[in-house]
């Protein structure tokens, strides 16, 4: 990242030299493309297409936006793409954590530095959710009925937040789970409703159905404090109501998936701080507020070094969990 | 009968004056981005999606489940007429189909493909209206082992009656295969057979694959075999198409038989690319006529129609109330569900009744009207074959470049299928069939996924496929389907060597 900082800022005084007597920043001149890296339907693709709703809804630009999912290899088709488009300030990506902790794991032809970093918009939280009628009320009955070292946990994709996540229980929790991936959080959850699966550590918003539905429920939240009250979900419980891991006595603080915000290599500061502006004011609208709240997210807004700092820190966490697997790539 | 009245509350929601305009001008696009080239339904829908943010939900569901149903009708439009399949469910449609509009009768094949879509429609939506919840309860008894066995007996319900040699299938299915694992694998994470090629993490689409197979590599053979004779004279004939329809019901059995498949395939997660595969390869081995199928039999376009629409149908069942979209098309549309603040799940059938039952309702009326306006596109569409093969040929291959390229965006798209019409030709010069390789292509990873999973489960004991009723029901019906030919095969010998002999090299001429 060092060297692309210095090369934009050497940039930024070049190409605000050049604009400072018109002082009009950049603006969008053609249809803007939103690329989502994941396929229609799952959270990525949910935030880029409310995104763009907003942007429409409130003309935060002239410019009509399209959103196209490029979700292959679980999301190395969007990125890669992003790669190849650079300087094109044209082409927005919208993806997770995964542009960072993919290239660690498997050979992909693409790194987050290739990527002009935007913003982290929203982080998702995630639960451990067990089947309606399981036996165990919290995570401390849990863990002790894993101990048995027969338990399967399912998640999406493989040595991905899901997986990564896993490992850090079976270390905490001094337990052995059987991971198994599958496609995606939905699939998963359906998994665990027909009782194929013991346990999955869903979003919000991935398992709010099967809630409501009463064939599975949360034991607890992966997250400092209790997620904020909001509307019941069930009859008798709301997120709210969901007790931390840390009270039940599963000690990982906190794990979350932040939802970020990219564009291609090499655009010019003045373009990426138009991005930054049009995501600040997409994050002050009311139809943003209900988006969150809907999915269950927790509200941030994470941008230029702060953000840095973000992918740094959870970088060397990644790093270290993939390094105990034997996952990272050589 | 609750589901009864509930039916009738949906009907007067869905019969209003707003809501059957909706459903003309849904199919009426649907019909267009069928036919169009690479287009296709999930596209379409997804063009559509934006458009409905303003409109109630039901509405909006009516506007966008229209236009499936008449995509999915102008998809075997492109598979009959250019033996280009627009959907991965229509690739078996194109067996009978193209020899029969090649052989002079496109009215006939476009009209029966039809009728029998209608029939199959029809039979999914009767099915979801009666016993959805029973079906809900089915999906959800399968997990990996489960779909694993629904895999299986997809391949080798097609596999064990295919016509070509066995072993020609088997080295097809195994390059399917091959193609079906490039890219990220779901269970190790890691990136396979790229072969340095970048964009390859993606993986290789289906509709690359099948334009390249069907589309350019028919082509490829027509331009060295029958360069000179290939336009067909057709004449607009309004009369064959009421004709046509009104032969249905002379093939019930086929019917009957390939709408149970259908609708099997649909409720259990197989898909209707599966069930159409399957029921093509049943009717082949139980019709009468099956040693002629692929020279423009009825019953070898009725089947896998009738199975594919049955199958579309009732997957659309699982989406709304498991939330496990069944099709790409399903996927976008359960998209759509969320942004208009509806949560697919369990509870839909409980919290939003209307909405179900619109979308039920609408199924009825929309098939009746999908149906009615694509007969009478019939005529039209059949005049197309009567367009000279130097016109239509550049035609094709502009048709074959676009749909590629439109995929992703993505030039190597296009050399790919281009790469994929020379082994198409490949393919029928050396008599190999086709037909197990797009299969494999289509649900190659799914089953290999599924396979997995089960061994990660079972630590490696195969036992996981005989661990209950009805994955142990599964994995029999598909070895006993398996072997069957074989079995078949050895009786014959035993009686009459002869005779057997020349059945095979009867069969060696219809190759798929």
């Amino acid at each position: 990242m060092g060297r692309t900082s210095i090369f934009s800022l050497s940039a930024a005084v070049t190409v605000l030299a050049g604009t400072m007597p018109a002082l009009a920043a950049w603006q969008p001149q053609k249809p803007i493309e939103f690329v989502a890296t994941a396929g229609p339907g799952g959270g990525t693709d949910n935030l880029a297409r409310a995104v763009q709703n907003i942007i429409t809804k409130h003309k935060l630009t002239e410019q009509p936006i399209v959103v196209v999912n490029k979700g292959g290899g679980s999301g190395a088709e969007g990125y890669v793409y992003g790669k190849a488009s650079a300087g094109d300030p044209y082409k927005v990506i919208f993806g997770t954590s995964n542009a960072w902790q993919q290239p660690l794991v498997s050979k992909v032809a693409f790194n987050y530095t290739d990527l002009t970093p935007v913003a982290a918009m929203a982080q998702d939280e995630f639960l451990l959710w067990v089947k309606q009628d399981a036996p165990y009320k919290n995570a401390g009955d849990y863990l002790k009925a894993a101990a048995s070292g027969e338990f399967k946990m399912g998640g999406a994709q493989s040595k991905d937040t899901d997986e990564v996540l896993t490992r850090m229980i079976e270390k905490v929790g001094k337990v052995k789970l059987t991971y198994i991936p599958f496609k995606s959080g939905a699939e998963t959850a359906v998994q665990l409703a027909g009782g194929h699966l013991d346990s999955h550590v869903n979003n919000p918003s991935e398992s709010l159905g099967q809630w409501r539905g009463g064939t599975q429920r949360p034991l607890c939240v992966f997250s400092p404090k209790r997620l904020p009250q909001g509307a019941k979900v069930t009859a008798s419980e709301g997120w709210g109501d969901v007790p931390t891991c840390v009270e039940q006595g599963l000690d990982i603080k906190q794990y979350e998936q932040p939802r970020t915000v990219w564009l291609p290599g090499k655009v010019t500061p003045d373009q990426a701080a138009f991005y930054v502006d049009l995501m600040k004011k997409v994050q002050a609208t009311p139809e943003w507020k209900d988006y969150i709240e809907k999915t269950s997210q927790v509200d941030t807004f994470l941008t230029g070094a702060e953000f840095d700092k973000f992918i740094k820190e959870d970088l060397e966490h990644v790093k270290q969990v993939a390094g105990e697997q034997g996952w990272l790539v050589k | 009968m609750d589901n009864l009245a509930e039916l009738l509350h949906g009907f007067t929601i869905a019969v209003t004056v707003p809501h059957l305009a909706l459903m003309v001008v849904g199919v009426l696009l649907g019909i267009l981005v069928g036919v169009l080239p690479g287009l296709g339904a999930p596209n379409g829908v997804s063009l559509l999606l934006p458009l409905t943010f303003g409109m109630q939900p039901v509405s909006a569901i009516i506007l966008l489940s229209s236009m499936y149903w008449g995509a999915l009708f102008g998809g075997s439009v492109t598979s009959i007429l250019f033996n280009i399949p627009g959907e991965p469910s229509s690739v078996a449609t194109t067996f009978d189909g193209y020899p029969m509009a090649r052989d002079g009768r496109p009215t006939t094949a476009l009209a029966t493909a039809f009728g029998s879509a209608a029939i199959g429609a029809l039979v999914g939506v009767i099915l979801i209206t009666f016993l959805a919840s029973w079906v809900a309860e089915v999906a959800l008894a399968f997990g990996p082992a489960e779909y694993f066995a629904v895999y299986f007996l997809a391949f080798a319900s097609f596999v064990g009656m295919g016509g070509a040699a066995p072993i020609k299938t088997v080295v097809a299915l195994a390059i399917g295969f091959a193609i079906a694992a490039i890219g990220i694998d779901t269970v190790s994470g890691s990136v396979r057979l790229t072969m340095g090629v970048d964009e390859l993490v993606k993986g290789v689409s289906f509709v690359v694959a099948v334009m390249g197979l069907f589309g350019i590599g028919e082509l490829l053979v027509a331009v060295e075999e029958e360069f000179h004779a290939r336009a067909v004279s057709s004449k607009i004939d309004w009369a064959e198409v009421f004709r046509a329809v009104g032969r249905l019901p002379r093939h019930g059995v086929a019917l009957l038989r390939s709408a149970a498949i259908g609708c099997w395939m649909g409720i259990t997660p197989g898909g209707p690319t599966a069930a159409s595969f399957m029921s093509y390869g049943i009717a082949r081995r139980f019709s009468r006529r099956g040693r002629y199928f692929g020279t423009g039999e009825v019953e070898g376009i009725i089947s896998p129609e009738t199975a594919d629409h049955a199958a579309g149908t009732s997957a659309l069942l699982p989406m709304l109330s498991l939330g496990i979209p069944g099709s790409a098309t399903a996927a976008v549309m359960m998209g759509g569900l969320m942004i208009w603040g509806l949560n697919p799940g369990p509870m839909l059938f409980v919290d939003q009744k209307d909405f179900v039952w619109g979308l039920i309702a609408s199924m009825y009326v929309g098939n009746i009207v999908a149906v009615a306006l694509v007969l009478l596109t019939v005529p039209v569409f059949a005049a197309l074959m009567r367009i000279p093969f130097v016109v239509i040929a550049p035609l094709i291959v502009i048709i074959c470049v676009v749909g590629a390229y439109s995929v992703s965006n993505s030039y190597l798209d296009v050399v790919m299928m281009l790469g994929f019409g020379v082994v198409g030709y490949l393919f029928k010069k050396l008599f190999y069939p086709l037909a197990p390789l797009v299969l494999a292509i289509v649900i190659g990873d799914k089953a290999e996924d599924a396979f997995r999973q089960s061994m990660l489960m079972s630590r490696g004991s195969l036992g996981i496929f005989f661990a209950n009723k009805l994955v142990t029901c599964l994995i029999v019906a598909g070895i006993a389907l398996l072997l069957l030919p074989l079995v078949l095969q050895l009786a014959r010998l035993w009686r009459k060597p002869a005779s057997a002999a020349a059945e095979t090299t009867a069969q060696e001429k219809v190759i798929i």
